[in-house]
This record gives C-alpha cells, structure tokens and sequence, in this order.
C-alpha cells in the first residue's frame, strides 16, 4: 500500500521494501538501486554482499537514519520512509541493533547499559528491575549484572549489546557484522544467542561478511552487489549462486 | 518522564565537565551581578527622584538693601514678589528664609569646617524659598515672573544642582549595564560552547538513547536542563555577591550621603526585590541558548 502509511497489522510481513533507491550526493552510482525485498515475521535473514554494495545503506534505511531517494520502506505498519520526524522514536523501538563494535557505555555496568535502554524511553523503574535479570539471563550473563563492560570478553560484552537490543522485546532485530571481532568460537556462541531470540519469534536480519556462519546455518541470504539484490535464497550459503 | 533519570543524567554531566561548568556559573555570576548592580541603581535612581521632587525648591535671592532691610517680608518689594509667586499656578507655597536664619542654616551645613567662620549673617541674601507642584514648568515660570525684578538678585534652581548628581547615578546605571552586556554575550558563548561539549563527550549515550527510540525531548532535556542549572546557579551566586556588596562596599562608599538624606540607601528588601528577577534572566538565558544550541549545531 504506497503512500498510505500503513500494511495490515495482522499480515506477517515485517519488512517491505519497494523498488528502494538511494543516491548519495557524493556519489553518481546509487547505494541502492530499486531494491525489492519482503521479509516475514520471524525469519532469520543474511544480508551478505561486499563492501560497498549497499548493506549499511540497507540498515540506515531501515533505522529512518536516512531517507530513500525513491521508493517505499515498510517496517510492521510503519511507512519508514514518510514517517514524521517525532515519530521516528516509535519506530525504533521495534527494531533492536546491534554493532561489531558494541557500542556499551564504558561508565555502566553490565545491568546499566541493558537498563539504559528502557529508562531512556521512560519505562518504570518496577519494569526495568523486573526485566533486566531476565534478559540478562537469556543471553547467559547472569550474575554478572554488576559488572563493568571492561571487565568481560569481546563475546560476554557483545551478549551486553544483545540484551540491551532484545530487552524492550523488539519485532525486528539488526546485526551489524556482531561477530566482526570475535574468535570463531565465541562467534559461534553468539549466532547461537542470536537464533534463540530468533525463536522467541524476532526477526533477525543480520549483515556479514562470515562465510562459516551463512554456510553453518542454512538461512535464508539475501545477497547485494552494487546497490542491487543479486540473490534472494532461502537457505542459502555464502559464495554459492553467483 | 523517568525525572529520577534525567536528574542523574543532569548530575553526571555537571560532574563531568566541571571545569566548564564552574566557568559557565562564574561568567553567568558576574554578568548578571553586573545587570544587579545597574537595576539596583535604577531603584535608587528613581527613589533618589522622588526624595528631591519633595524637597528640591527654587530659591529667588533678594538684593542685599532689600535682605538687610525686611526680617520678615514685610515690605512692599518683597511681599509683591511673593504675591506674584503665590500667584502661579504651579507653586505650592512661599516661604521667606531672611538673613539671620539663612546664617543659621550655613553653620549648621558647614559645621566644623573653616568657612563656617569666614561668613557673617549680612553677607548672605534672604531668600524666597519656592515649592512647586510642577516640577516640570514651575522652574521656569518662577524665574520668568522674578528676573529683573526690582529687590531680586538671582533665582537658583536647586534641580541643577541635583541633575550633577542624577547623571553620575545615570552614568553608573548605564555602565553596568554595558560591562553586563559585555559579559552576558561571554556567558552565551561559554553556555553554547558548553553545551556542545557536553554533547560531545555524550556522543555515545547520546548514540544509543536515538536508536533505542528515546524521544527528542529525553535526549536533549539533561542539556537544557544542564544549562538551566549552572544559569540559575550563576544568578543565587550573583544574589549572594550583591549582598556581600553591599555590606562591605556600597553601605561604606555611600556612608556619608546617605546620612546627609542625599540618597537613599541600598537596602537588602532592594537586593530582595532583584533576586528573582536576576533567577529568571539567568534561567531564561540559559535554556533559550541551550536550547538554539541544540537546534543548530547538536545533531541529537
């Protein structure tokens, strides 16, 4: 439904994007270029492609970081791309992220970086005492809610980022390259952590340049080379298809 | 509105950039001690006015025969000049001052000093004292119907002498004011400056509050609030110098005046009166510029 702002509440769809372009001014080639793509709730996507093929692009667009230069984008009933302006925060509190840089606030602990996240948006104080051990919980840091970021590994500060990503119980959770820099192993332990949240019936689209991890997990790829999508496979692996 | 966050938000920025936090409520002391100190002499300006609009008198001297003469204006040149003056419109009374009280009042001005003993009551002129109800015209009237006279010497309007006074009051207002200006714009600066930084040092939080959905006004309201802080802070500072002030300078450098009745005295209900005003320009100065810092150059 373009232009009208808004897609059946009950339809599984939780992405839309329609014919998406995007043209930087700096730049005579677009990032995006009429980019299609749906995504149901609940899926587990790749979002695979070499660098500057249009996969940040892809994300910011999704956050309202920025506009298309054409095109529709859908998130739930959201119209992204028309969105006001005061109401992009209500946006973004359906979608969790999470960076290969983790992004923590170095002065909290473990329990207030994942309590930053829902006190900033004005939940109660009951609910974040409530909720913050048991998300904490679900990632596997539990008993370490008191802890400072520094004190933990690269994979435990990652499950930090995940939890403050998860705790408002996004429909849609990004991954910027969450396994950037992690060991195999303690990527491995994440994609893990990821496909557990996938389960409680989250959305996960994930952007990455890991060939093990597509190739382990058998989800659906969707592949972007020079701003277009040049494979959309579900269960696909990384180099296969081109 | 989580007020418990935003408050210890507000606290952790003040804290972290507290250099430039002390910095911001120090400029903002003074400007506005400055801005104080020139409404105060405003108040005592206006005050000093209304004290000289019910004393100032214009005195019409008589020549020395008609002083040395008449004890009591009771001859013809004298009670014909005051006739003509009771006559105007705008005086309000005519009191006849003669030689030998016009002496008295001298000794008592100039007493224990040398030109108490030069002067004798014959040396100085008996003088129709004049009161008006219009300040404005009477002046001119009094001395339109007196010059030339016969019995008078010269007519001397005691608001010329007071306006000497009221121009060195006008001059202290206006340079306060202008040191204020001067340091207000310091203060702007050093609050927009301050903002920006604190911003910055926030970056990260500030990051992650927009993608967790905080709404504008949760991002941007511990600067604002911030601001508001060290400017309310800055005018409590600038009350309390003005107080201190006034104990310790002003009551000193004003002692004799205002125990001639010259001026009036700076009062602490004065200093009272100020106060909120000085809050509310300290308030309002910091959330505009904090909030025009914001809309320009933060990207929140």
């Amino acid at each position: 439904m373009p232009g009208v702002g808004r897609v059946a509440v009950s339809s599984p769809v939780v992405i839309r994007l329609e014919h998406v372009t995007k043209l930087y001014k700096t730049s005579t080639r677009p990032a995006l270029d009429g980019v299609s793509v749906t995504i149901d709730r609940g899926e587990f996507v790749f979002l695979i492609g070499p660098s500057g093929s249009g996969k940040s692009t892809f994300l910011r667009l999704l956050l309202r970081e920025d506009v298309p230069t054409k095109g529709d984008i859908y998130v739930s009933d959201l119209n992204v791309a028309k969105l006001p302006r005061r109401r992009v925060p209500r946006l973004r509190q359906r979608i969790g992220c999470v960076f290969q840089d983790f992004r923590l606030l170095t002065n909290k602990t473990v329990g207030g970086n994942v309590a930053f996240a829902l006190e900033v948006i004005g939940k109660s104080q009951s609910t974040v005492r409530k909720v913050v051990p048991e998300v904490l919980d679900l990632v596997g840091l539990a008993g370490k809610a008191d802890r400072m970021p520094h004190e933990l590994s690269g994979g435990e500060q990652q499950r930090v980022a995940i939890a403050r990503a998860f705790v408002n119980r996004p429909l849609v959770l990004l991954a910027d390259e969450p396994t950037g820099n992690l060991d195999p192993d303690t990527s491995q332990d994440i994609m893990l952590l990821l496909e557990r949240i996938n389960r409680t019936g989250t959305t996960v689209l994930m952007a990455t340049h890991d060939h093990s991890i597509v190739d382990s997990m058998r989800r659906r790829v969707v592949e972007l080379d020079m701003g277009q999508v040049v494979r959309d496979e579900s269960r696909g692996v990384y180099g296969v298809g081109r | 509105m989580r007020t418990d966050f935003v408050a210890r938000e507000v606290f952790t920025g003040l804290r972290r950039n507290v250099t430039m936090t002390i910095a911001m409520v120090l400029t903002t002391a003074i400007s506005l001690g400055l801005v104080g100190t020139g409404l105060l002499a405003v108040r005592t300006i206006d005050r000093t006015e209304q004290l000289y609009s019910d004393r100032v008198e214009v005195q019409v001297a008589l020549t020395s025969d008609v002083s040395a003469a008449d004890t009591d204006c009771a001859q013809a040149v004298c009670t014909a000049l005051r006739s003509k003056l009771e006559a105007l419109p705008q005086v309000e009374s005519v009191r006849y001052e003669n030689q030998q009280q016009a002496y008295e009042r001298y000794l008592q001005l100039f007493k224990g000093q040398a030109l108490a003993d030069l002067v004798r009551p014959q040396s100085l002129p008996s003088t129709l004292r004049v009161r008006l109800n219009d300040q404005e015209t009477g002046a001119q009237a009094v001395r339109q119907a007196t010059t030339g006279q016969v019995g008078v010497r010269n007519v001397i309007d005691q608001r010329e002498v007071v306006a000497r006074l009221f121009d060195f009051l006008g001059g202290v207002r206006d340079v306060t004011f202008g040191l204020a200006v001067v340091q207000a714009i310091a203060a702007l600066l050093l609050i927009s400056n301050t903002v920006q930084v604190s911003a910055f040092t926030r970056r990260t939080e500030v990051g992650v509050m927009r993608l967790v959905g905080a709404t504008r006004w949760y991002t941007q309201l511990p600067f604002l609030i911030e601001a508001v802080v060290t400017g309310v802070v800055g005018a409590l500072i600038a009350v309390g110098g003005l107080v201190v002030g006034k104990f310790l300078f002003i009551d000193q450098l004003l002692s004799g005046i205002v125990s001639n009745g010259v001026v009036p005295p700076v009062e602490v209900a004065d200093i009272i009166w100020v106060s909120p005003i000085l809050v509310m320009i300290g308030a309002a100065i910091a959330s505009v510029t904090g909030y025009a810092t914001l809309r320009l150059y933060v990207r929140l």
